[in-house]
């Protein structure tokens, strides 16, 4: 047993944060402190940039462009580019569509969507939940019928992430109704700018548009847009849903926002002194910090296990990354709000073009605290991590 | 980076593992703790025959030159097994101070005791007033000749009945509070004018108040230095607070099993109570906790070989910290989840759920952690 990252490692570290302190926008980094939104086109920006250094699409096989690097490289990569902070990579295509594609997917396709992915040419959409389809996503409704070399797909979508920006959109279709729940469903791919695709946008609590309703009217796609096998599409996403498991726990955004909070606080006055002084604050930014640290540690477990064993089965540490590193990134909102006090209020006119210089920092912390209340619900909500950990680790 | 056991830690684990399986299930724990003294002689000897009492010493010191992470398998399997015998006091703590502060000559009087089997020791330390600051301490030696004249009180002397060496702290010089001027003493058991209170503690162990009135030892009774020990007392205390946690994970461990075989056996309105899912969550909940505690278990376990003496003391307390949230949480859901039976002596969880609250108040609870890592700067 030995914590110590090696010699090449620590390296490699140095290398992946001087490239990104080369490299990030300046103006890119300073609105992902302040927890603004980015523009379309500064995360293409970025993402290009990475892209051309060769670590747009990092842990795909190198074949199809990825590093080769050791699960532990992956991991120090996350780190660094999310304490930087800098854009990570559009989940939807590189972690998400992008695997089930070189894993499920015919050489066509392969030629076809990957390199446009790895390139951001297309920006990639999910198309899972539907309005009576959350966390029983396998009751959904969007029917894909085939006619001919057609399928007719009709139905609607919703949360769907960015949509307004996308390009391609990977859909969980109803393929045969008579089917059982999960055995009916198939994985197609589709441009958003096909005929009978409508997005409507959805306003969040922090007065964001993030997300948005995605209807589907008649649209006609071309049956070689089905990846894999009709009606097995529930495999694929289970398979999709699986393979992302630890990058989830976010702790280098954690630590970021850490350094935030003991930077802002350091500035506050709160009773004649500054709010870092202030030993009930003080204490609970430290017990969030060592509920990070365990994470980080289990995290690590995981990644370490990886490496050694390979991605088959799933460490039961695992499904511990999700709720921890959900609510530790939740507690660190809290530690913001309570930093600004009353001046969490006061709502930003201005937009993400503020310049007023006293308000700056403090606009987009209530939205971020209002924002970050997602992470629990998203990616499985953490009510259906403690149902997996019964189930899957307990075996209740 | 690597979490993975060796080979020959994995043949240690299965040899602790293996032993503890077959003689220390719950009812043969009953019989031991009914023992004079409270504990087995028959399994100490046992863990000696395995070499387990010489694990951490230098082959050169007669034992087997084992690191911390050795420890921390021993410590778990202990937990676990809800183990009375005294490998902390003896082992891990008094094992410490020879290792970092004795002499060759102590080294020499003391060890081959230690590792055989044939004698315990106990670390007289804890004071009315001292609570957790290991530097408050009233006890004093008094330079005699070339030796010492030791007169104080100390509490909750873990195995303090039964040990016979004693490792005492005393004030050689300064105030109360001094952070200079403290030394540590070897002190036979049965010297002159040290009394013994011995009793059970809550958790089926058993500890004394001890009482020393112008005890007189030798000049080669010092551990280290006599007016600078503080810094040694610190570092084996953090190799206790060390052991402490990854006796607690076991501890854990077992508590969550426990429970959660529990819950797919009983039935209440006909169904496995392990079927609803406000129990489950319960669990998973206490399954995180767990798995959080774990990790900072190894990272304590790690921190101790720190250079950094700031660095490895935050660490460890950072660790303290993590096990004593992870430990409330799951000793007492392990008794909620338990229902009306996790009330009772005859069921084994409430044993646990009594040696976990035990462990957060030795050598600093939680809130006494969080301050020390809080005033440290933190962790991250």
């Amino acid at each position: 047993m030995d914590l110590a990252f090696t010699k090449e490692e620590q390296a490699f570290r140095e290398e992946v944060r001087q490239f990104f302190k080369d490299n990030v926008p300046p103006e890119t980094r300073r609105k992902l402190v302040e927890g603004r939104h980015l523009s379309k086109d500064e995360m293409v920006t970025w993402w290009r940039i990475l892209n051309k250094k060769g670590w747009g699409v990092s842990h795909w096989p190198v074949e199809y462009g990825g590093t080769g690097w050791s699960s532990v490289q992956h991991y120090i990569f996350n780190e660094e580019l999310q304490a930087y902070p800098a854009p990570q990579p559009l989940a939807f295509g590189v972690s998400m569509v992008g695997p089930v594609i070189y894993t499920f997917g015919n050489e066509a396709q392969k030629k076809q969507y990957l390199p446009r992915i790895a390139s951001v040419d297309d920006w990639w959409c999910q198309g899972f939940s539907e309005p009576g389809s959350g966390s029983d996503l396998a009751s959904l409704k969007t029917k894909a019928e085939r006619r001919g070399d057609k399928y007719i797909i009709n139905g609607q979508k919703t949360w769907t992430t960015l949509a307004q920006y996308a390009d391609m959109i990977f859909c969980l279709c109803r393929t045969d109704p008579a089917a059982k729940k999960q055995m009916g469903i198939s994985f197609i791919v589709f441009s958003m700018k096909s005929k009978g695709v409508t997005v409507r946008p959805i306003q969040t609590i922090d007065g964001g548009h993030e997300v948005n309703e995605v209807f589907f009217d008649d649209v006609e796609v071309p049956v070689e847009n089905l990846i894999g096998e009709e009606n097995k599409g529930w495999d694929y996403a289970k398979f999709l849903l699986g393979n992302e498991r630890t990058g989830i726990a976010r702790v280098g955004v954690s630590k970021e926002r850490l350094r935030r909070i003991k930077e802002l606080a350091a500035k506050v006055e709160s009773g004649g002194r500054p709010m870092l002084e202030d030993p009930a604050f003080r204490e609970k930014l430290t017990a969030c910090e060592i509920e990070l640290k365990a994470l980080e540690l289990t995290q690590l477990r995981v990644v370490a296990d990886e490496g050694k064993h390979g991605k088959g089965k799933p460490n039961p540490a695992s499904s511990v990354l999700k709720i921890k590193g959900s609510e530790i990134q939740q507690t660190t909102t809290e530690l913001l709000m309570e930093v600004i006090g009353p001046f969490a209020a006061p709502y930003d006119v201005h937009g993400d073009d503020d310049s007023n210089e006293t308000m700056d920092w403090t606009a987009q912390i209530a939205p971020s605290y209002f924002n970050n209340r997602k992470v629990s619900i998203y990616g499985g909500s953490n009510e259906i991590q403690r149902n997996i950990i019964s189930k899957a680790v307990l075996g209740l | 980076m690597d979490f993975d056991l060796t080979e020959e830690q994995r043949l240690l684990k299965d040899s602790i593992d293996g032993l503890l399986a077959d003689a220390y299930d719950f009812d043969s724990r009953k019989k031991y703790m009914a023992e004079k003294g409270g504990w087995s002689k028959a399994i100490w000897s046992k863990l000696a025959e395995q070499g387990l009492l010489g694990l951490p010493f230098s082959e050169d010191d007669g034992g087997f030159g084992a690191g911390g992470v050795e420890t921390m398998i021993v410590m778990e399997a202990m937990g676990r097994a809800l183990v009375l015998e005294p490998y902390l006091a003896t082992v891990v703590i008094a094992g410490s101070f020879l290792r970092h502060g004795g002499s060759a000559a102590q080294k020499e009087a003391h060890l081959a005791g230690i590792i055989d089997g044939s004698r315990t020791f106990a670390f007289a330390q804890l004071e009315k007033q001292s609570r957790y600051d290991l530097f408050d301490v009233a006890t004093s030696a008094k330079k005699k000749g070339d030796g010492w004249i030791i007169d104080g009180e100390k509490f909750v002397v873990l195995n303090g009945e039964n040990a016979d060496t004693l490792i005492v702290t005393a004030r050689t010089k300064g105030g109360q509070r001094d952070k200079s001027g403290i030394g540590v003493f070897i002190v036979p058991a049965d010297a002159k004018g040290v009394t013994r209170k011995g009793y059970p503690t809550q958790d089926g162990l058993h500890a004394a108040d001890i009482t020393f009135t112008g005890v007189e030892v030798g000049a080669d009774a010092a551990i280290g230095d006599p007016e600078n020990a503080l810094p040694l007392i610190e570092r084996v205390v953090d190799e206790a607070r060390v052991a402490l946690c990854a006796e607690a994970v076991g501890l854990m461990d077992e508590s969550l099993n426990t429970t959660v075989e529990y819950i797919k056996t009983r039935k209440q309105f006909g169904v496995a109570i392990g079927s609803f899912q406000a129990l489950q969550h319960r669990a998973a909940d206490m399954f995180v906790a767990l798995e959080q505690a774990r990790s900072m278990s190894m990272f304590a376990t790690m921190a101790s070989d720190f250079e950094d003496a700031k660095e490895r003391a935050t660490s460890i307390a950072a660790a303290k910290v993590q096990i004593g949230k992870s430990a409330k949480f799951i000793g007492q859901q392990s008794i909620q989840l338990h229902g009306g039976i996790g009330m009772t002596m005859e069921a084994k969880i409430g044993h646990y759920f009594k040696r976990l609250s035990m462990i957060e108040t030795t050598f600093g609870d939680t809130d006494y952690h969080l301050r020390r890592v809080s005033e440290a700067g933190g962790v991250v």
